[in-house]
């Protein structure tokens, strides 16, 4: 492996964990906006709002770890991919500074109707934001972005294959959020949360499985040198998702028919399977879109030995992807403890 | 062709202006929250310390309210610097292109810096009642550290911008070495940093204490509301003097790095020595009208002598000197005018406190502090605006011209407009939402709430 696709295999595991993180996030927003009227919503906005306080902020990072990562080791691939997708790179941008602003204010102020406004505000957002994201993804996959960046402003994310791919962003972190809940609720004792958020995981699983589906189909019509790749050198990925998300499905329709004695406390067969069965299915569809359009940064116009910025600049990636690896990892394993052992609050 | 060409270049002109103005716009509201992030944790954990040593109940419910603030403080900045970060390749694209891969690797750095922040800042603000005193005190240590490495970190990169150095271009003008070090420790770097660290703990300091100071002259004259102001105020006093000389540092390497900046802002027209130091005023090319004229000082000041050569504007290429000299005139004069006059509030502090132990009696120091906080924020705009508008036209420094840089995109008045109307709605509630959080401190006294998001009225409300 070369030091560009390195730094390359650093960006995708970024990537991968704002997929899983950020994109759960995402998808506790997702929930949040539907979860109906003040009274209905409360317990489940509740147990999402317990669930997110502490971590959310540390997950958005990696998003800020992406886009250094790429300005820093590809800049012509950053500023192609800023001149040609601004509009919904706009559209992300604004989305996120409502959302993070929005849930912030919402735990901060006391009325219910300021609470709903920002609620709303931090919801809608927590939609529109991933979608926007991945109409990018999308249009970077189909080739839309040229080396020298300018692509077509509108043309290139308004298609089938963005537009699934944003469909796909918002089902994914709405399933993996949905998994983490019930893992949540379970752990909280509240049964009937757990059910709802079974019912809630399995229905979003459903939507993303289809939408990866679809997706592999517009990527034959739009993508050809991406679905090649894809079923070819890529096809144990595609399995291994297809896998994880079918096992998935199959754990939780079996703790739905489940009654449960002794007040919900003894966890169905597979359930500690779920949260890794489901990140694992994300995952998957990550790496199998570095797969599918390696060697190249921008398919097919930029390869990624081409954008790389000069070896030392590399070098000081490498070094502070290490760092994050001795430090960062570790503080966010303290962080998650803590959180999930319940010894952080959420007001 | 004529006409088309006229056409795109008064296109490009009016990229250039809504770039410029929206990054000047953004940046100034993300740098207030940014020194926040970078010092409150100081602040935070001076009164958390006291706290605990002391067995201080108000020291300790302090640090608990601070701490709630800085939550919101902090998330509204990580969105709006993450904002920076989207806008630096949206209006920017062929800096980002041609430079991200030299000055890249100070955010690089600045990434991992923030992420250990945002972790431990979690830890700390939501581990109050459940984790034990001092492993909670020593949870927020991490913040204070990385504070001060995210701001090395960032004001680097700016440093380099101002003080380019580190790379090998090839013919075509396409960086094809560099070298991380000498980027990160340009020249620039020496001077910027720590002015920029220390504004960071003035503003935090002077913000916080300015607070206090408001609800003492309203008559709320507990021990809480003199230990909220004392501990920030001290803090910041102490920087003070520290800032003074190391801006004073500062003034003299531009004048010897970035002559076409000095001159901007000294507003000087000729080269010479025994240059008149100009307080106020506007800047002409006939020199300046309506200011107090100080013979030689501005030679004395950049060279400690009133022989000391100093280049005048009409040295600099015409295309080459920064434009708006009045703006960076006056922004200097006000910085180092709010900045004198901050010293010598921590003068009187420091007197007062040394003679008896004690505040000053007058409400006059109360009412001096209660204005610090908004004086430190215009100070700390002004010495940016000093720093980017005295740059241009370069967006690094003798290398790319801002012009060069913006990008060709189209609807950038629009988006500019957009992030006037959100930005302005965003401040606006941050700061009834603080207003509110204060409030209801007040009337519930130590008493925190504890509620779910969306708490319904006992009577049935309509869905949302």
């Amino acid at each position: 492996m070369s030091k560009a696709d390195a730094a390359a295999a650093i960006l995708w595991v970024g990537a991968t964990f704002y997929a899983l993180f950020g994109g759960a996030d995402f998808g506790g927003g997702f929930w949040d906006l539907i979860a109906g009227g003040a009274e209905r919503g409360e317990r489940p906005r509740d147990l999402i709002q317990r669930s997110l306080t502490p971590v959310w902020e540390a997950n958005h990072v990696w998003l800020i770890f992406i886009l250094v990562v790429l300005w820093t080791a590809f800049p012509p691939a950053f500023s192609a991919v800023m001149t040609t997708l601004y509009v919904p790179i706009a559209l992300a941008g604004f989305g996120i500074v409502l959302r993070g602003a929005g849930f912030a204010f919402r735990k901060s102020v006391v009325g219910l109707s300021e609470r709903r406004a920002a609620g709303a505000i931090f919801a809608i957002s927590s939609l529109l934001t991933p979608f926007f994201m991945g109409t990018v993804v999308g249009a970077i996959a189909s080739g839309e972005v040229p080396a020298d960046g300018y692509g077509a402003p509108f043309s290139s994310w308004l298609a089938p294959l963005p537009l699934l791919t944003g469909a796909l962003f918002v089902a994914s972190g709405a399933y993996l959020s949905a998994v983490f809940l019930v893992g949540d609720a379970c752990r909280a004792g509240e049964a009937d949360l757990e059910r709802y958020f079974v019912r809630r995981a399995l229905a979003a699983a459903t939507v993303a499985g289809a939408c990866a589906l679809a997706g592999i189909f517009a990527l034959h019509a739009d993508a050809r040198y991406v679905f090649d790749r894809l079923v070819d050198q890529g096809l144990p990925l595609v399995i291994a998702s297809a896998l994880c998300g079918l096992a998935v499905l199959a754990v939780l329709l079996g703790s739905m028919g489940r009654k449960r004695p002794n007040g919900g406390r003894n966890r169905p067969v597979g359930r500690g399977l779920l949260r890794p069965l489901s990140a694992g299915a994300v995952v998957a569809v990550v790496w199998g879109w570095g797969v599918a359009q390696f060697p190249y940064l921008l398919p097919t116009s930029l390869r990624i030995d081409q954008a790389a910025a000069p070896d030392p600049t590399l070098t000081v990636v490498f070094v502070v992807f290490g760092i994050a690896a001795v430090l960062v990892l570790p503080s966010l394993a303290l962080l998650y403890t803590l959180s999930q052992r319940d010894l952080l609050e959420h007001e | 062709m004529f006409l088309l060409d006229a056409l795109s270049l008064a296109a490009s002109e009016s990229n250039l202006l809504a770039a410029r103005e929206q990054m000047a716009f953004t940046l100034a509201f993300h740098i207030v929250l940014s020194c926040l992030g970078v010092a409150l944790p100081a602040i935070i954990l001076l009164a958390n310390y006291i706290g605990l040593k002391r067995g201080d109940a108000d020291a300790m419910e302090l640090a608990r309210r601070w701490s709630k603030a800085m939550a919101v403080t902090f998330a509204v900045g990580a969105v709006t610097g993450t904002a920076l970060s989207f806008e630096f390749g949206l209006l920017w694209p062929e800096f980002m292109d041609r430079w991200g891969g030299v000055f890249g690797v100070a955010f690089a750095i600045e990434g991992i810096f923030f992420f250990i922040e945002a972790i431990f800042l979690a830890v700390y603000i939501y581990g109050w009642k459940r984790l034990p005193g001092w492993a909670h005190f020593w949870s927020g240590v991490p913040m204070v550290i990385t504070g001060i490495g995210g701001a090395f970190s960032v004001v680097a990169a700016n440093a380099w911008m101002n003080q380019p150095q580190g790379f090998t271009l090839d013919a075509a003008g396409k960086v094809i070495d560099t070298d991380p070090l000498k980027v990160l420790f340009n020249p620039a770097t020496s001077y910027e940093v720590p002015h920029m660290i220390l504004a960071a703990y003035m503003v935090a300091g002077f913000l916080v204490a300015s607070i206090y100071a408001v609800g003492m002259l309203k008559g709320r004259r507990d021990r809480l509301h003199r230990l909220g102001l004392l501990i920030p105020l001290t803090i910041a006093c102490i920087a003070t003097p520290i800032q003074l000389f190391v801006g004073d540092t500062a003034a003299r390497a531009v004048a010897d790095h970035q002559p076409a900046k000095f001159a901007g802002m000294e507003c000087i027209q000729e080269t010479g020595d025994h240059q008149t130091e100009y307080v106020g005023g506007i800047c002409t090319e006939d020199g300046v009208k309506w200011a107090i004229p100080i013979p030689d000082l501005d030679s004395f000041l950049v060279g400690f002598s009133a022989d000391t050569e100093v280049i005048g504007l009409q040295d600099i290429p015409p295309d080459e000197r920064p434009p708006a000299n009045t703006l960076l005139h006056l922004s200097f004069d006000a910085m180092v005018g709010i900045g004198t006059a901050l010293m010598l509030l921590a003068t009187w502090l420091a007197w007062v406190w040394w003679k008896r132990r004690d505040i000053p009696r007058t409400p006059w120091f109360l009412r001096a502090v209660a204005v610090s906080g908004v004086a430190s924020v215009i100070a700390l705009w002004c010495g940016w605006i000093v720093t980017e508008v005295g740059r241009q036209p370069w967006i690094v420094q003798g290398y790319m011209r801002t012009s060069e840089a913006v990008t060709e995109a189209e609807g950038l008045w629009f988006s500019f407009s957009a992030v006037l109307i959100l930005y302005a709605a965003l401040g606006t509630t941050a700061i009834l939402v603080l207003r509110g959080m204060s409030r209801r401190w007040r009337e519930q006294g130590a008493e925190p709430e504890d509620e779910g998001p969306y708490a319904p009225r006992p009577s049935r409300e309509a869905g949302a």
